[in-house]
């Protein structure tokens, strides 16, 4: 029997994320919720600009690439051209949190029915480790060598309290992927946002804490510590809003 | 019984296969390289393998499948 095997809307193209990068859980994690629902024959992805550009080569269903943030209006487009698709995102911090806010932003608001998949590693990764606007007060990263200077640039930006705020947005959960009990918890959060797509519900977004062990100058193992003890504190895990359930109890 | 298969070709040799192992019966092989140049992952024991699939969940590259 069957316990764990490769998930079939993926493809075979070797990922080519650094060794130990978590960005490869969470496109299987996404794959998984894509085979679950039986739905890769009518999603369409749009990737964004960052680590995660090759998206595209990845996932086994159709792909659009999008201009660096704005992957929440090309999906806007998609899905109301043909409401009938399910329509997603994949996007990192560097792409949806800074260049893509008035995006992201504006797609909760309307309440678009797309899933976005966030993945905030506190860095920007492709262009080398600089100082990306989820990075934590005190971090040191390429162009912060002295660590994060709050006076100076501020604070972070948490995208999930953001959100829960505006009434367009329907379900709106951080997960991590830095142990297994995490990994299960974030691949159940992912498949509820894609079902409450299917279900025509309205506009879902997962916040997926993920490591960065190159830029972050750890181990792939001393990473997903490094996450546990400093990411998970100042983001902390869980559902920030679930209008589609609350409704469904009342 | 369990049975874990490892696509070599594609393992980068991370080792968070290794670190979510309960029972420690994975490691990094140490004399052999695979196409990409890392030392890849292997399974020592498989007789004490219980198919939890930890190491398969962990892994960012598909490079483990489990059955049993």
């Amino acid at each position: 029997m069957m316990v764990f095997e490769k998930p079939k809307a993926l493809t075979n193209a070797p990922l080519h994320y650094c060794p130990g990068c978590t960005h490869g859980i969470i496109h299987r994690l996404v794959a998984e919720a894509i085979d679950s629902l039986d739905i890769a024959g009518r999603t369409i992805g749009v990737a964004s600009v960052g680590c995660s550009v090759f998206a595209y080569n990845y996932f086994n269903c159709d792909m659009v690439q999008a201009a660096h943030g704005r992957a929440p209006a090309v999906a806007t487009g998609v899905k109301r051209a043909d409401p009938s698709k399910i329509v997603f995102t994949y996007q990192g911090d560097g792409d949806l949190a800074s260049i893509g806010t008035a995006e992201t932003v504006h797609s909760a608001a309307r309440g678009e029915n797309i899933t976005i998949i966030f993945v905030n590693n506190a860095i920007y990764g492709m262009t080398g480790g600089q100082m990306a606007p989820t990075s934590l007060p005190g971090q040191v990263t390429q162009t912060s060598p002295y660590g994060r200077d709050v006076n100076t640039v501020g604070y972070p930006v948490r995208i999930c309290e953001l959100l829960a705020t505006l009434d367009g947005t329907g379900y709106v959960e951080r997960v991590a992927v830095n142990n297994v009990k995490n990994v299960r918890n974030a691949k159940r959060a992912i498949e509820k946002a894609f079902r409450n797509q299917v279900e025509g519900k309205g506009f879902s977004l997962i916040e997926v804490l993920s490591t960065c062990p190159t830029n972050w100058g750890k181990t792939p193992e001393g990473a997903l510590e490094w996450l546990d003890q400093n990411m998970i504190p100042y983001y902390p895990l869980g559902v920030y809003k679930d209008k589609f359930s609350e409704e469904a109890a009342k | 019984m369990a049975k874990v298969t490892f696509e070599k070709d594609l393992c980068k040799g991370c080792g968070l296969c290794i670190a979510a192992c309960p029972k420690k019966i994975l490691s990094l092989s140490t004399d052999e390289i695979n196409q990409k140049g890392h030392h890849p992952a292997q399974i020592d024991d498989q007789s004490k393998c219980i198919a939890c699939a930890f190491c398969a969940t962990m892994c960012p590259d598909c490079v483990i499948t489990v059955e049993k």
